[in-house]
């Protein structure tokens, strides 16, 4: 299973030289399995570079969002193969409780957002809401639920038979309890994470930082970095940088974190561009 | 290891934050978490009971109505919360592990989440001045 970064940071797009090596684009992961099977993750301004680099033959491509807040769908109206005609794009994605996943969606492709509307488009479009059961594209199972953060956002485990690969990018398990970490059965996400070789989870704030944002939905690198060890995960990936952060200070924030909490799992944060290879 | 569905983990938390004392179930009518205000009332401590299954709680605090004659668990707000799926409100007695009877207020709703998905029950309780 290969697993591309095309955007990593959180909230709102952070271009610039002093944001370069961790990049500036907000949420785009694509997983690829070994039989072929090509999934995304969130369509934030990452999604248009993916969409330049993805085979011209492709026929259909599964687009799993998390949640519908701009820094996750941003980029979607740029992604290419929405403009090629013949191409399956099956969008999964919550829906709230009085709109359905494409009336939600429609708020931001449709004017004054954006000029060009879904029906405009020259792709076959297929909507389907979440949380399901286990969701099955290609030789991936999917598992998606529910878990802490504003308005309907979901986390994704996606199973393939010998590996496992967990996306929680916008994500606050410290928020329910009064101390955390806190019982396995009592925290958001932990069955989505329980065991997997890759976790890509939300790493925002630094702990300064996340005493005044505490409710925002996000997690303080110390928070995930717990969240991984509880779920015994494999290896993590810290994701969903806060556009303040600069490329030194994300590599302080993660040194120092890797040395006072001692992981006994792989740390490989997240950058643009960057791919994990993993293997059973 | 399994996980509480996130709209029973985020009652929870709301919970913990809240002076009035709160009940949880689970759909299939175990009592799942009570909160320390309810631990006063009840007589009993959630980190040494842990969960406890319906036909344990329902009948443990001897529950009667206004005439003192036991209330079957069917009766009781949570149990129609959970099994009709519709709010409940009740006045009634109950007797504590403490041995100390109490007269109280309960109301109880259901937890429906995204999607339909039916996934407990909550109730508030107060001590009644009725």
């Amino acid at each position: 299973m290969k697993v591309t970064f095309w955007g990593t940071r959180g909230s709102l797009a952070a271009p610039g030289a002093d944001t370069a090596r961790y990049g500036g684009n907000t949420s785009c992961v694509s997983v690829q399995g070994k039989e072929g099977t090509y999934i995304v993750l969130d369509a934030g301004t990452g999604i248009r570079s993916l969409g330049q680099n993805l085979p011209p033959e492709l026929e259909r491509v599964d687009i799993l969002l998390t949640h519908l807040h701009m820094d996750h769908i941003q980029g979607l109206p740029f992604f290419a193969p929405l403009r090629r005609p013949g191409v399956e794009i099956h969008i999964w994605g919550p829906a709230s409780t009085t709109l359905g996943l494409h009336a939600r969606l429609q708020k931001y492709l449709s004017p004054p957002l954006f000029p060009v509307s879904v029906r405009e488009l020259a792709a076959e479009f297929h909507f389907h809401e979440l949380p399901a059961d286990i969701i099955e594209i290609g030789e991936f199972k999917i598992y998606a639920q529910l878990v802490i953060h504003p308005n309907p956002t979901v986390g994704y485990r996606i199973q393939s038979s010998k590996i496992a690969v967990t996306y929680l990018p916008d994500h606050e398990p410290a928020l329910a309890g009064q101390t955390f970490p806190h019982d396995k059965e009592w925290t958001s996400g932990y069955r989505l994470a329980e065991g997997v070789d890759l976790l890509i989870h939300d790493s925002q704030y630094t702990e300064e930082e996340y005493p005044q944002r505490r409710g925002f939905g996000h997690s303080s690198i110390r928070h995930a970095f717990q969240f991984a060890t509880l779920s015994s995960v494999k290896r993590f990936a810290p994701f969903h940088h806060d556009p303040t952060h600069n490329d030194d200070m994300l590599d302080r924030m993660f040194e120092q974190t890797i040395q006072t909490m001692q992981p006994s799992y792989g740390v490989t944060p997240s950058r643009e561009g960057s791919s994990i290879e993993l293997t059973g | 290891m399994s996980q509480q569905e996130i709209e029973v983990i985020l009652a929870r938390h709301l919970a913990e934050c809240l002076a009035m004392p709160v009940f949880i179930v689970s759909p299939d009518g175990d009592l799942i978490f009570y909160n320390e205000p309810a631990e006063m009332v009840l007589g009993l401590s959630y980190n040494e009971t842990g969960m406890m299954p319906a036909d344990e709680w329902s009948t443990i605090f001897n529950p009667v109505d206004l005439d003192g004659k036991p209330l079957p668990p069917e009766e009781l707000p949570l149990m129609i919360a959970l099994t009709q799926k519709h709010p409940a409100h009740k006045l009634l007695g109950i007797q504590g592990k403490d041995g100390i009877r109490r007269k109280i207020e309960v109301t109880a709703f259901p937890l429906v989440g995204q999607a339909d998905r039916f996934v407990g029950a909550v109730a508030i309780f107060w001590e009644s001045l009725k």
